[in-house]
């Protein structure tokens, strides 16, 4: 699957601030990744770990104020985003990188049809006339497996069900075939059932149209199957950063552990609880000097407290971002994988 | 869509009834009246009017009469005006007070959507703060204080306008710009905060994710959402507007409506009151009916069976 | 996007934080100091002024002006002029503040409890209770307030003053036209409830079907004791901040109509009345108009301002007027 022809999209040293009444917000802070083409990468976190401000900066779409991208480079197609001009950045959206967001119910506009939604990026992009753009919607829904688009693309958006939604959300994003896919959470507000549809389709149509994904998620177990790549993300900081096989596997960083360990699996004993990191995610408003982790971790040395991590290279793929990180990975090599 | 208008057009008919039925007991229930004290009438008159009003028989015969006349549309001639119907008195003066009341609204709504928008686009900005100060002055100043205040710099100081009365376009200016002050600083205000919420939300978002320009995200995504509240605020306010008129009349010697309805109540005109409460119950549910109606146009989700 | 507000949750309780938010407003503190400084002045500048100067509101100085003149622009002696008739109309208007501030605090009372309780009954009740109140609501909505006021002053006027009112008006020392404002105080009021009650109603709804209502109703709870003890309390903010957006309404309606001589008649005075005095002399005598106005705008401004650093404070959703 590993696709060597190049990076499509490469962020380095990535920081957003947001401005709020408690102080400044470190909400990423100093984020670097590569995309390549063909690629998936997964961004798993908990809420408030920066994942979602990370990918609205690769397109520019913090508001500001309150937001504000302090520095870094987002390099797409040799070029740099946040050295482009707003104009140059438009034509980028929704043509080149598109976005599928969390919440399908108040992610489509409510007094739209569908075939304007969809329609409206391709007259822009594409240059359609009406009639080409409202062929294409349908088109475009067949494409993401919605039953009779004939008659569904002039529907509004209150007449679809979650999962349909998120399938309409999809299509608008594929509509001009992008190179990349950013799709924020796309399960998260759905059914369990629906959630592997979604999954599958987007497994699917990247297949087939050969985009590089970045898939953003809180469930590790939604990206095991999807992703060659994963960062771990806390606190605004990459944690961890791995192949997917090499992460689940012999994992360099407590964080990552505990989020691993806290994943239900099949074999899990009945009755006995889940494991669960205890605390809660640190008040970015006030960051401690030493390791944000450090509160919840059961590594935690006096060391944590006071110094910063260092980030550890493992191997030429794999860093991670802590004290003991080659201890940890040690350990979870000799534990043959947590999974 | 066509049976609800149409049921609710039915609706208003029985509504209005009970509307004139409360007033008339109103009057009735108030010690003294226009018959007994308040003016002595010529002997012939007063003789007429008893008989035209049955006004010697039990209340519900008098109150069978008047519901009669008033669903006919017959209201009968004014008691303080002689010789003129109530019909002819609406007539006269309903223009004058919809032309200043109509022309005030519509002000209203080119200035206070555009400043609401504006400044909602640029929230936290100094425009933001001046023209939202600005509205909170235009709810906060009486219109009779504002009003007077307007005459004395623009007509009694600057000699550009004319004071008072009915008369042409000139005379209208400060009428309409006074009485719509409020109506403008509320629609500025809803407007603002009716597009900050839409502007905040996922689909603003997805609009701009799309690659859409800021024109074509606010005209065509923006702009109907945040604009809701406004259409909700229509109906009221044109019902409101009666009860700012009859100041603007009276500070400009307007021969309106409210004018008119001001001195009926003092008068304890019962004819022309009940023609005038009649009328304007009307007016203010046809208007909500016209709010609900647009809401459907506007609103996709809103269903009306 | 997610808030990245992830702080521990603190102690605070939703009062405290809200009032946190609202001290954080500039503007809403400076209509709060406002208000205070104004409700003050009301309250013992008169005093103040016969103290100092000797004036009180209902002063004739018959040594001064003509017998044709006794309108004076602003002084030292006299901060806002005098009137037509040569009273001081600083002495005046803080003097005719106290019974418009009054009118802002009954009536808004008066229409807080009938709106309140109309309101929760009807949104709790539901089905044909509900929609019956509600069409009730719409028709009142349909008659001009004005009628209903007059009416009312005219049926409870002279000898007809309700008990109640009486009571009141012994309270403040019995004056022969104390009747008449008391009773505008309470029409207004009877007329001010209708949008509280659709508010309130609202609230209602959408509460009467969560969880703590629920248990309360499994658990044996009479009715009444569910609307009074568990569902008007968690309606009171939208509540109070519609009160307060009410205070300054029913200000204004006191003045239109004491402008158009339906309310507080002489020797009362309010700034509404005094306003209305002012207009007649815009042209010569402009200060008798704009002090009273000003006075009044500043503290309908003030008011305004509170209710609407109050509405972000207790509940940031709620965005309405």
């Amino acid at each position: 699957m590993e696709n060597r022809n190049g990076s499509i999209l490469s962020v380095k040293d990535l920081k957003t601030y947001f401005q709020t009444e408690d102080g400044v917000v470190k909400a990423v802070d100093g984020i670097s990744f590569e995309l390549k083409k063909g690629e998936t990468l997964g961004i798993v976190g908990e809420s408030g770990s920066g994942k979602s401000v990370t990918n609205l900066s690769i397109i520019r779409l913090i508001p500001t104020p309150p937001g504000k991208i302090v520095s870094g480079e987002v390099v797409f197609d040799g070029r740099d985003i946040l050295k482009q001009t707003p104009e140059e950045v438009r034509k980028i959206r929704g043509r080149r990188i598109a976005m599928i967001f969390q919440d399908p119910m108040t992610s489509l506009n409510p007094f739209l049809k569908i075939s304007r939604q969809i329609g409206e990026i391709t007259e822009l992009h594409l240059g359609h006339t009406r009639q080409q753009s409202h062929e294409h919607a349908i088109k475009m829904l067949t494409l993401v497996g919605i039953p009779d688009p004939e008659s569904r693309v002039d529907n509004y958006p209150h007449e679809f069900s979650g999962g349909m939604r998120q399938r309409v959300m999809i299509a608008m994003a594929l509509s001009c075939e992008p190179e990349v896919l950013i799709a924020d959470e796309p399960t998260t507000a759905l059914d369990v059932t629906i959630q592997a549809q979604i999954l599958e389709l987007i497994k699917k149509l990247r297949e087939e149209t050969g985009t590089s994904v970045i898939l953003i998620t809180h469930d590790l177990g939604v990206v095991a199957g999807m992703t060659d790549k994963i960062i771990v993300m806390y606190a605004g900081k990459v944690f961890e950063q791995a192949p997917t096989g090499e992460l689940f596997a012999t994992p360099a960083n407590p964080y990552t552990k505990g989020l691993l360990k806290s994943v239900p699996d099949p074999a899990h004993e009945a009755g006995e609880p889940l494991y669960q990191i205890p605390g809660l995610p640190p008040d970015l408003a006030h960051l401690p000097p030493g390791c944000p982790f450090e509160p919840r971790c059961n590594y935690a040395q006096e060391i944590c407290r006071e110094q910063f991590p260092p980030f550890v290279q493992i191997n030429e793929n794999h860093h991670s971002l802590c004290h003991f990180a080659e201890q940890v990975y040690a350990e979870s090599q000799a534990e043959g994988g947590v999974k | 869509m066509l049976r609800f208008i149409l049921r609710r057009l039915l609706i208003i008919i029985p509504m209005a009834l009970v509307v004139v039925s409360i007033t008339w007991g109103l009057i009735r229930v108030a010690p003294g009246n226009f018959y007994t004290s308040e003016k002595k009438l010529p002997a012939a008159i007063e003789k007429n009017i008893r008989e035209k009003y049955c006004l010697d028989c039990p209340w519900y015969q008098q109150y069978g009469r008047m519901i009669w006349n008033v669903v006919r549309g017959d209201f009968g001639t004014s008691l303080k005006y002689e010789g003129q119907t109530v019909n002819d008195i609406l007539r006269r003066t309903v223009p004058v007070s919809a032309t200043i009341g109509i022309l005030a609204y519509l002000l209203a709504l080119i200035v206070g959507l555009t400043a609401g928008t504006l400044a909602a686009l640029k929230q936290n900005s100094g425009f933001d703060y001046g023209s939202m100060a600005f509205s909170m002055l235009g709810i906060s100043v009486p219109n009779f204080v504002l009003g007077p205040i307007l005459v004395l710099v623009f007509s009694l100081w600057l000699y550009w306008l004319p004071p008072a009365r009915w008369g042409g376009p000139l005379n209208l200016i400060l009428p309409v710009v006074t009485l719509s002050a409020i109506y403008m600083a509320y629609i500025a205000r809803l407007t603002r905060a009716g597009m900050l919420e839409v502007l905040r939300s996922d689909y603003i978002r997805t609009a701009r994710a799309k690659g859409l320009s800021e024109r074509a995200v606010i005209f065509r995504h923006a702009l109907r959402g945040g604009l809701m509240p406004v259409v909700s605020y229509t109906g009221p306010a044109l019902a409101a507007l009666l009860a700012g008129t009859v100041v603007i009349e009276k500070v400009f010697a307007m021969p309106g409506l409210g004018n008119v309805f001001i001195q009926s109540v003092l008068n304890r005109d019962e004819p022309l009151i009940l023609g005038v409460v009649a009328f304007l119950s009307i007016i203010i549910m046809i208007f909500n009916l016209l709010v609900d109606i647009s809401y459907a146009f506007l609103d996709p989700r809103i269903r009306y069976e | 996007m997610e808030q990245e507000n992830v702080s521990p949750v603190k102690g605070t309780s939703l009062w405290k934080d809200a009032w946190r938010r609202l001290l954080k407003n500039k503007l809403s503190v400076f209509g709060m100091i406002v208000v205070i400084l104004i409700v003050l002045a009301v309250i013992v500048g008169p005093a103040i002024i016969q103290a100092t100067t000797g004036f009180t509101p209902d002063y004739i100085p018959s040594d001064k002006g003509s017998e044709f003149v006794k309108s004076f622009p602003p002084s030292l002696q006299h901060p806002m002029g005098t009137d037509d008739t040569g009273r001081d109309i600083l002495a005046r208007v803080l003097q005719g503040g106290r019974i418009s501030l009054m009118v802002g605090v009954i009536s808004t009372l008066v229409s807080l409890i009938i709106g309140v309780s109309y309101g929760a009954v009807s949104g709790y009740f539901g089905g044909r209770i509900d929609n019956f109140m509600m069409r009730v609501v719409d028709i009142l909505y349909a008659i001009p307030y004005i009628l209903i006021v007059i009416v009312l002053l005219s049926v409870f006027g002279g000898g007809n003053t309700p008990g109640f009112i009486k009571f009141f008006v012994n309270l403040f020392g019995g004056g022969a036209g104390l009747g008449q404002i008391f009773l505008l105080f309470f029409a207004l009021g009877l007329v001010s409830w209708l949008t509280m009650a659709r508010v309130v109603r609202g609230q209602v709804l959408s509460l009467k079907n969560q969880e703590f209502v629920l248990a309360a109703k499994a658990t044996g709870v009479r009715t009444f004791g569910i609307i009074f003890r568990h569902i008007i309390p968690n309606v009171l903010g939208p509540v109070i901040v519609y009160a307060t957006l009410t205070i300054p309404q029913v200000m204004l309606s006191e003045a239109f109509l004491s402008f158009l001589g339906l309310g507080v008649q002489a020797p009362y005075a309010s700034w509404g009345s005094l306003a209305a005095d002012g207009i007649k002399n815009i042209a010569i005598y402009p200060w008798q108009l704009i002090f009273p106005g000003v006075t009044m705008a500043l503290t309908l401004f003030s008011l305004n301002f509170l209710g609407d650093g109050l509405r972000d404070a207790l509940d940031p959703q709620q965005r309405k007027f």
